[in-house]
């Protein structure tokens, strides 16, 4: 019998609507907007005497709010607000209220009910053009950091040929090549095989001689693999570091990835002062190593400093205020096992940083040496201003922690270690710490875009409205040229916006404004297999086709030009998502997701709807 | 419409819409040559500020405000309303410098102002937005190509992409002739345009590759009329329903897509004449014959009836 399914069929659309239902559901919740409370560091316990001091804050200052919470953790703590306006002003005032060991972050709470969230049904995230924040693009400026590491070989490669008695002359150009100049071809080859042997990273060559007088020449190169490796460490320290500073401005759900060769984008959802945004990701933090300090030290010379991560040893200690080198000077640090197996972090300065650690290490051995970490914060003081309004005054200070403080076992240069750690884990923390205190190449701000909150919301209405009217307009088009089938593919029109945002949901997507540009192209192209079916199928019945074989083979007939059609579009847009960035990728998603679904709807949505209603029985006519 | 049996004499016209497409292509290309593109922020680089005013505000005093705070470069128009003003200054600034403007514009009004959005692009990632979109054209067109010799036959192929750049053209030159803001975003509605007008493309020539096979002992050119005359209810039907659609995103779908909308609107008015005219005509100019066919007549059993 034509025209009927078997019941699979019929079972796997239900099946994906039920799915598509599903994880599209949670959109349907608005989430309110809330203040977000959690402590500065992770000693900090939010319970619920915190909250009652926000409550109580924000009920002096008359702002309406509800469902105050500390989460079960102790972590952190939200309050809800009815008034998305009242949102900037509630965050000063508990900020006030708390003072600055706090983080108090804008945040939406979500709505979403308990059973959902279970089944890891989320809400599309929002992108900056809908939300409002800003978006930056960062770009380290890695060229420095293979300067600094070039000259950091040139000045090791002399020292080695000095060390082997080899007499010659090695210096830098500015196109980063070392050249090497010698009298004799003896001493030339002696060098060659000495930076062969000790800097595989290099790309070394033998110069042919241009005449007498220029003597024996080699030249030396950084290696491609290494220079990678450079850019790489560079653009990944300064991600470290930046989400670390991300985290210190109270932002919800920021960003922070890499983007490309040697750019970092950092997007931070709500953010409306971008000034105070840039300051903190800009700022350095450092590092200073400094002799811990003889008991006999006079008070003048030693500061006493706490340690960031105290164990169950002392709290604090005692260093020298002479700072041997700082942060600038340390080249990388990477955590790793001695021979023994123990834990240990491996630590390379430049040359400068080397012979000053030398000069002072050698003479103080089975003294211990400490290390600290700078971090730049800022409290902020509460002041009124002529005309009594309160102001608040951010005052920067530099906050000192010591990470380390080792016993030196022998004089240290370039290359040292760190050893004598109580755990594993606390290696790659302490590289960590060390890599984020010293900046390994200067980043630059390469493109910001800021969007206001009111900008967003009227993106947000302006893109639903025009998905209404378009889908309206659409639906009654199609409703009125082919009636009954028209109604068909209307449905499954709907069935396809069920899909498609039920599927980016579930990957996650965030949804941007040419992201709804994409959903609005879907609605009308969507229909576009239908018409390529309903069109053979009055084809197929006009040239006297019994009604059921025509629904037949107009699908048949029609599925291979759909097929053709899509599969060339979707390539289009799997090109635009490669090649786009930012709003383009979002546009490709919704783009590429749409044409699927709407490939599953169109064909065998409709096709399985008009089964049930023509399929197995004898018709006469077809209402197309 | 599809049932009634009345040919239409597409191909008639056939070298009056060669020339037409021809002398529009030419126009645009001049016009291009001539005025260029009025490049958005994404591809030159520099500094954005658009703003909010309780009050409209006069965009002379605003300018004046500007100039006499040391930004004579700035360009100020209205964006969407009158109480909506977007500021743009050109690159070789300091990324500082939307929050300078921002202090000016706030300082000098008597009404209050709203920060809507600041875009700052540096000159660097200007020129790769420029060189990256321009790629993605060019691939675009490359894949296509090769997709549809594969499918169909090198002819086919031709006479798509040769289509396909035909309504990219032309869309540019319109932008180039009216002078709007072309941005990440029209880029990005142009590839759109690529992906639909193909889509139209290849429905007129499949069924143009179903009728050589079929209707043997017509001549090309009477095969191509047929397959375009059962063919137009649907390009005019689905071409028509994306209109509509676009219409809508372009009257309320607000002004950050507002240029997105109109390229595709050109762009698909345009594509849907040249699925029609160009690729058939080039397909009558190459020659094309069953016999062109022969091989790909197995392949097609294979996927008959999937559905």
């Amino acid at each position: 019998m034509l025209n009927k399914y078997p019941l699979w069929k019929y079972l796997l659309i239900v099946f994906v609507l039920g799915i598509g239902l599903l994880y599209s559901a949670p959109n349907l919740y608005r989430p309110d907007p809330a203040i977000q409370v959690s402590g500065e560091n992770s000693g900090t316990v939010i319970d619920q005497a915190t909250m009652t001091r926000v409550s109580a804050a924000l009920d002096a200052a008359g702002i309406e709010h509800f469902g105050e919470a500390a989460d079960a953790s102790g972590k952190s703590g939200l309050v809800r607000l009815y008034d998305k306006d009242m949102q900037l002003r509630a965050q000063k005032i508990i900020q006030r209220a708390l003072g600055d060991s706090y983080i108090v972050a804008l945040n939406l709470a979500s709505n979403v009910p308990d059973w959902l969230l279970a089944a890891g049904a989320q809400p599309m995230k929002l992108g900056l053009d809908l939300s409002g924040g800003v978006h930056f693009l960062l770009e380290v400026d890695t060229d420095s950091a293979i300067a600094t590491r070039l000259e950091h070989y040139t000045t090791g490669i002399k020292k080695s040929l000095r060390e082997e008695g080899v007499r010659g002359l090695v210096s830098l150009d500015e196109n980063g090549v070392i050249h090497g100049k010698f009298r004799t071809e003896e001493s030339r080859d002696q060098a060659y095989s000495l930076i062969r042997k000790n800097y595989q990273e290099l790309q070394t060559t033998r110069d042919e001689a241009g005449s007498e007088s220029d003597g024996f020449a080699l030249s030396a190169i950084i290696t491609e693999g290494k220079r990678k490796e450079i850019e790489d460490y560079a653009v990944s320290q300064n991600l470290t570091t930046l989400r670390n500073r991300v985290n210190e401005l109270g932002v919800s759900e920021p960003l922070v990835q890499r983007q490309g060769r040697n750019r970092i984008v950092v997007e931070l959802p709500g953010i409306q002062d971008t000034a105070e945004a840039k300051r903190i990701l800009g700022k350095t933090a450092n590092l200073e190593f400094r002799l811990e300090a003889r008991f006999d030290a006079a008070p003048g010379d030693r500061e006493q400093f706490e340690f960031r991560n105290p164990g169950n040893g002392e709290p604090n200690a005692w260093l020298e205020r002479e700072v041997v080198i700082t942060g600038e000077q340390v080249a990388n640090a990477q955590a790793s096992f001695d021979e023994n197996g123990r834990p240990q972090v491996n630590i390379t300065l430049d040359s400068e940083g080397g012979t000053l650690m030398h000069r002072v290490t050698r003479h103080n051995i089975n003294r211990r040496l400490g290390v600290l970490f700078i971090e730049r914060k800022s409290r902020t003081r509460y002041e009124r201003d002529e005309a009594g309004v309160e102001q608040a005054i951010r005052i920067p200070y530099d906050e000192k922690k010591i990470i380390s403080l080792a016993t030196i076992k022998d004089a240290l240069g370039v290359q040292f270690r760190i050893t004598g750690l109580d755990n594993p884990g606390e290696a790659p923390e302490l590289a960590l710490l060390l890599r984020a205190g010293a900046l390994a190449a200067p980043i630059d701000f390469v493109e910001e875009r800021t969007v206001g909150p009111s900008l967003g919301a009227e993106n947000i209405a302006a893109g639903l409205k025009s998905v209404q009217i378009g889908l309206g307009m659409v639906a009654l088009f199609m409703l009125v040229y082919y009636r009954l089938f028209g109604g068909i593919a209307v449905l499954a029109l709907g069935a396809n916006l069920v899909l498609l945002v039920g599927c980016m949901s579930i990957l996650g997507a965030t949804l941007t404004l040419p992201g709804i540009a994409g959903i609005v192209l879907t609605v009308g192209m969507a229909v576009d297999a239908n018409v390529l079916i309903f069109s053979r199928i009055r084809e197929e019945l006009a040239s006297g086709t019994s009604p059921q074989h025509a629904i037949d083979q107009g699908y048949g007939r029609a599925f291979v030009t759909i097929m053709d059609a899509n599969i060339t579009t979707l390539l289009v847009a799997v090109i635009l998502y490669a090649i786009g960035t930012g709003p383009v990728k979002g546009f490709a998603v919704t783009l590429s997701l749409g044409i699927v679904t709407s490939m599953f709807t169109a064909i065998m949505g409709t096709r399985a709807i008009v089964n049930l209603i023509y399929g197995g029985r004898r018709v006469e006519k077809l209402s197309i | 419409m599809t049932e009634s049996p009345k040919i239409i004499k597409f191909m008639a016209l056939r070298k009056v819409a060669t020339f037409l497409s021809a002398a529009l292509v030419l126009a645009s290309i001049i016009e291009l040559g001539f005025n260029g593109l009025n490049f958005g922020l994404d591809f030159t680089g520099g500094t954005l500020i658009e703003v909010m005013y309780e009050d409209a505000p006069k965009l002379e005093d605003v300018r004046s405000e500007l100039s006499a705070a040391g930004y004579e470069s700035a360009v100020v128009v209205n964006f969407g309303s009158d109480t909506d003003v977007l500021v743009r200054l050109p690159q070789g600034m300091t990324p500082k410098l939307g929050e300078q403007v921002l202090g000016v514009l706030q300082e000098s009004s008597a009404s209050h102002v709203e920060l809507q959005r600041i875009e700052f692009v540096g000159p660097q990632v200007g020129e790769e937005l420029r060189e990256q979109g321009g790629m993605a054209v060019l691939m675009a067109l490359i894949v296509v190509l090769i997709y549809v010799a594969m499918r169909f036959q090198l002819k086919f192929a031709v006479g798509a992409v040769v289509a396909l750049a035909h309504d990219v053209v032309i869309t540019v030159g319109m932008f180039s002739l009216v002078g709007w803001d072309f941005d990440l975003t029209v880029l990005a509605a142009l590839l759109a345009v690529i992906g639909y007008s193909l889509n139209d493309s290849i429905v007129v020539a499949d069924r143009i590759r179903e009728n050589l096979l079929k209707l043997r002992g017509h001549t090309t050119e009477e095969v191509i009329n047929i397959s375009l005359t059962e063919t137009l209810g649907r390009t005019l039907i689905t071409s028509g329903t994306t209109l509509l659609v676009l219409v809508a995103l372009a009257l309320v779908g607000g002004d950050m897509i507002h240029s997105f909308a109109l390229a595709l609107l050109i762009g698909i008015g345009v594509g849907t004449y040249s699925s029609i005219y160009v690729v058939a005509s080039l397909l009558v100019s190459m020659k094309i014959t069953p016999e062109d066919l022969i091989v790909l007549e197995k392949e097609d059993g294979k996927i008959d009836d999937l559905p």
